[in-house]
């Protein structure tokens, strides 16, 4: 079985706090290798402490052992450090239809840069920021300005 | 002591004990945007702890995981800053440590993305983007309480008074940190200082808070000898490995 088809699979396996997103989606699955009769699975944390990693790892194991693979590796690597970036453009949608603020295309949190932040639900690009840590480390609380609902921004990273 | 190994595992116990402190606050802080904001902080700090001890435990070739090293190591044996074990007092108190600490995290994560250890380098650059958010959060509210109410003013100096003479310890240089910045693992300490008083310095001075004179200096963590805090503190992070050894989720 190739890398790809390895891929294929894996895309049943989401993130256990933002369900709507495979990791794929979110830029955690890095690759996959088959050896003899083993997988090797590499993934790259989000954030240091993130408690969904270890939810992640188990799916992954138990989602290519019931498709047959009974030795699954899955390594994290550190290095590159994830990045926002990594998110793929059906992630940033998926994101958006979930009431979720993408994060904006900055690279990395710096905040010298004026980031553009847009609600979710009505693009209006007039918010606030409420709190700094949202429902989840990765996310922001803002609100909109326009139609004054409240909503998770996924912070730069 | 394998001095490469000391080095990691002292940073670990940092992050480990004031993820520790800063958690006895879920549930329990003022507002809950803030009770959020303040427990995903402190799962950062023991996320990094968690790298970083299984890191030392491998530089260490003795066997020891994250979980040995947190959980089954008595008091004389942790290396941590006695700043970040002190108790959380009241919020004026958290808030002024966890700026003073960010600040310091700040500037020894961005050096340590250059260590030449690569797990070192690579914990530090997933670390230094969380500590970027935590001293922009922290630097915040030194400024909005320092520069607040009478009585926020008031209990926010108090807090600096008290926290003051603990900082000293973030620079003190020893055979482990002279051994880790010779071989480029880590910064230089001296180096460290001047950025992290400029920045403390600045803030406070936004904050309209007064920088307190010389203190007398208050060390012992890196020896391994804490203050009356400590105690409590591990026996309730470790009370369940204790118990029952070798528990598992």
């Amino acid at each position: 079985m190739s890398e790809t088809e390895i891929l294929r699979l894996l895309e049943c396996v989401h993130d256990p706090e933002i369900p709507a997103l495979s990791i794929e989606d979110l830029g955690v699955l890095r690759s996959a290798r088959v050896t003899d009769n083993a997988v090797e699975v590499v993934i790259t944390p989000t954030y240091s402490g993130c408690p969904a990693m270890d939810v992640i790892e188990a799916d992954i194991v138990e989602c290519l052992n019931s498709n047959g693979f009974r030795d699954v590796l899955v390594t994290t690597r550190l290095a590159p450090a994830w990045t926002t970036e990594w998110l793929t453009e059906k992630g940033r949608e998926i994101l958006k239809k979930s009431g979720i603020a993408p994060p904006s295309r900055c690279g990395n949190a710096d905040f010298s840069v004026n980031k553009i932040i847009e609600c979710p639900m009505c693009d209006s690009k007039s918010v606030e920021l409420l709190s700094q840590f949202g429902t989840t480390a990765c996310k922001a609380l803002y609100r909109c300005q326009k139609c004054l609902e409240p909503f998770d921004y996924f912070k730069c990273h | 002591m394998n001095k490469h190994f000391q080095y990691v595992l002292r940073m670990g116990d940092n992050a480990l004990i004031l993820g520790q402190r800063m958690s006895e606050w879920c549930g329990h802080s003022p507002f809950l945007e803030e009770d959020i904001a303040m427990a995903n902080c402190a799962l950062d700090h023991v996320g990094r702890a968690r790298m970083l001890l299984t890191h030392a435990g491998t530089l260490e070739d003795k066997g020891r995981t994250e979980d040995d090293l947190a959980f089954l190591r008595d008091e004389r044996e942790f290396f941590n800053f006695l700043i970040c074990e002190l108790p959380i007092g009241d919020y004026a108190f958290t808030l002024m440590r966890q700026y003073l600490l960010d600040a310091y995290h700040f500037h020894l994560y961005s050096r340590l993305q250059k260590s030449s250890d690569s797990v070192l380098a690579a914990i530090a650059a997933k670390a230094i983007k969380e500590t970027t958010y935590h001293v922009r959060r922290s630097g915040d509210w030194v400024v909005k309480l320092g520069d607040g109410s009478d009585e926020s003013h008031r209990r926010m100096q108090d807090a600096l008074e008290e926290v003051w003479g603990y900082t000293g310890e973030l620079f003190a240089v020893d055979e482990v940190d002279d051994y880790a910045s010779r071989k480029e693992i880590g910064p230089d300490p001296e180096a460290l200082r001047l950025d992290w008083e400029r920045d403390v310095f600045d803030k406070l001075r936004t904050a309209t808070l007064s920088i307190p004179d010389e203190v007398w200096p208050i060390s012992g963590g890196r020896k391994g000898v804490h203050t009356e805090a400590m105690g409590g503190l591990l026996a309730e992070m470790q009370f369940l490995q204790r118990s029952h050894p070798g528990l598992n989720w």
